[in-house]
């Protein structure tokens, strides 16, 4: 029993984090029609900003953050309008190829600029986690949780309460429309893909520290991405948010009684049974944002 | 591309070994081959129906697995004391395995993932992959799991009265690749032009179309992932017994990124593209090996993906064909295609 509530209680600052993976996903999915491959690029992205604006330039820690998140904020910008802008039209494989190339060109840009070592970045926290009865947690990590827990209220203000939000939902429903009633269709497009991968290097953000930094980090970061939108639904943000924790209850129960060794295999297990039984997935709201 | 076309690159791939004896080009090219096999497989599910698996090197690494396995034997226990042993047999029964068991394989992914498409097909085939390799890594009494499996047997051939022939020096492996190449190129031409490869192409141009017409979408879209299957389990038996050692990153999802980047530049949907995009594609880091390190060659890789998907989006053969003359069978197709519905009437 006390097992199981360590495994709650970890599974909900893990949830968090892949909860706003999943969000960040799902908006560039579900508006765009975009498979971004680069998602967990810029999960890694984040990360780095992270060891390098702590490390090397030196800032306070809780400063770091907004800069990591701009800074994902502006590289997604560029990606979209370098690589998806001139692509408008185009067939959903060629642009997922696109994504494939810039993937790999910037993944291998990562080794060679910071070199295949994991680094860490460290932390103002205490060492000593926090005993409540039975289970324990670490002080970094309920930062963590209470980080990505404010980060998805942002979120979801900003789709729903702004007028950008609004735009954003009408060019999900009918870009046509959208366009139509004044929308500037394209600059929803990049603005989407900024966000997206703003909430992608934020989750990065919030867990190197955690764990530790390696170019490859994304990886796995980005087919859980794929498990949560899939899980939740297309463009669902609230499915997106239950998936991430679901995701997460599944890997730690996996990892907790199965076998440590099939923890990743969890998030592709979903994948397949949910597209198996259940395509539009768990929470069938599939057409809308918010 | 025309059948004098076809001829004659045949032959100048027989003659390559006569003029190149350079043992580590010569390596290069039977890597490139085995992958160009497979990339050849990869276009028949892509160029010709139109869905993007990219999980196609499971069924590679599945081929592989299963020949060396079958080669090597093993002791697994199942349950308890309940063990199953497998004697080692001959690698050439290994091939034949691979064949069947990657092509059922491709029948199962078929059936259950042909019920979703676009980007929902690519992530359950990706799923598919990452979940083999994932066993591959984990189930350390039958795969060895990383510390992989070593000293495959090279692939033998039993000549009547002669006595075992042992496929063991790169010349003999290069025209081993060349023939199951060539096998494969045959197979799926026959197969595109026939009554299949028409309903196949039906389904890709107006699915809904086509199954008014009367295509049984699921029985031909499985008949494509099993042959595929099939042909890409052969590349990776050929693959195993090559190089004689195998580890779970046979699964890598970089190598599926390969055999994609093999058959779009080359022309998907065109039988020459995977060859022309594997050829080039193939010996490309053997050329950029000497000027730049590991990390610039991906680079540059992943920016001539992109750079061919802005420039040549259909693919070199498809753009270049008509340039050279040799578009007469592109031609075919298309007019093919068109009176697709009178012809699945009649």
């Amino acid at each position: 029993m006390d097992q199981l509530l360590q495994h709650l209680v970890n599974t909900l600052v893990l949830g968090g984090t892949y909860a706003l993976l999943g969000i960040g996903l799902t908006l560039i999915f579900g508006i765009m029609n975009v498979v971004n491959f680069t998602h967990g690029v810029l999960y890694t992205f984040g990360a780095y900003m992270m060891f390098i604006v702590v490390h090397q330039l030196g800032v306070n820690f809780f400063l770091a953050l907004p800069i990591a998140i701009v800074a994902g904020w502006l590289l997604g910008a560029a990606i979209e309008i370098l690589l998806l802008r001139p692509l408008r039209g185009s067939d959903i494989d060629t642009t997922m190829l696109v994504m494939i190339g810039a993937w790999i060109a910037m993944q291998s840009g990562a080794l060679w600029i910071w070199g295949g070592v994991a680094k860490s970045v460290n932390n103002p926290f205490p060492d000593a986690p926090l005993v409540l009865g039975p289970v324990s947690v670490s002080w970094l990590r309920l930062f963590v949780l209470a980080a990505a827990a404010l980060l998805i209220v942002i979120a979801y203000l900003l789709i729903n309460r702004t007028k950008l939000g609004k735009a954003m939902r009408a060019t999900f429903q009918d870009h046509d429309t959208a366009a139509l009633m004044g929308v500037n269709v394209s600059w929803i497009y990049t603005s989407t893909f900024a966000i997206g991968s703003s909430l992608a290097a934020a989750a990065g953000a919030l867990l190197g520290p955690v764990y530790v930094i390696f170019p490859q980090m994304g990886d796995l970061a980005a087919v859980k991405a794929f498990a949560i939108v899939i899980l939740g639904g297309l463009g669902n943000i609230t499915g997106a948010v239950i998936g991430g924790f679901i995701l997460a209850l599944a890997e730690e129960l996996g990892a907790g009684y199965v076998s440590s060794g099939y923890r990743d295999a969890m998030g592709f297990l979903i994948i397949i049974a949910v597209l198996i039984f259940k395509p539009t997935g768990l929470f069938a709201r599939a057409e809308r944002v918010g | 591309m025309n059948r004098l076309a076809t001829l004659i690159c045949l032959a100048a791939f027989i003659s390559v070994p006569l003029w190149l004896t350079d043992p580590y080009l010569l390596n290069a090219l039977i890597t490139t081959g085995i992958f160009i096999i497979g990339a050849m497989s990869l276009n028949l599910l892509l160029g010709f129906t139109g869905q993007l698996s990219l999980g196609h090197i499971a069924f590679f690494g599945i081929g592989a697995y299963v020949s060396a396995l079958t080669s090597l034997g093993f002791d697994v226990p199942i349950f308890g004391d309940f063990h199953i042993v497998h004697v080692p047999w001959p690698p050439i029964a290994g091939f034949v395995l691979a064949i069947v068991i990657a092509g059922f394989c491709g029948y199962l992914v078929g059936r259950l993932s042909f019920r979703v498409r676009g980007a929902y097909f690519v992530i359950v085939t990706i799923s598919f992959a990452e979940v083999v390799r994932l066993v591959a890594l984990n189930w350390v009494e039958l795969t060895q799991g990383p510390l992989a499996l070593t000293n495959i047997p090279s692939i033998s051939i039993g000549l009547p009265g002669l006595g075992y022939l042992v496929l063991k020096t790169k010349l003999q492996n290069y025209y081993l690749v060349l023939a199951v190449a060539a096998l494969s190129y045959l197979l799926i031409s026959r197969l595109v032009h026939s009554h299949y490869g028409r309903a196949m192409r039906g389904l890709m141009e107006n699915e809904t179309l086509a199954v008014a017409v009367g295509i049984d979408v699921t029985k031909t879209l499985t008949l494509a992932a099993v042959i595929s299957a099939g042909i890409a389990g052969a590349a990776g038996s050929l693959y195993a017994h090559y190089i004689r050692i195998i580890d779970p990153d046979v699964f890598a999802f970089i190598s599926t990124v390969t055999m994609v980047i093999m058959v779009v530049s080359g022309g998907k949907g065109s039988l020459a593209g995977p060859v022309i995009g594997g050829v080039i594609f193939g010996l490309l880091p053997v050329f950029l090996r000497p000027i730049m390190p590991p990390e610039a060659q991906w680079i540059t890789y992943g920016g001539v993906l992109i750079a061919i998907l802005f420039v040549l989006p259909r693919g070199i053969v498809p753009t270049l064909a008509p340039l050279l003359g040799l578009s007469r069978k592109q031609g075919d197709t298309a007019a093919k295609a068109a009176p697709l519905a009178v012809e699945e009437r009649a």
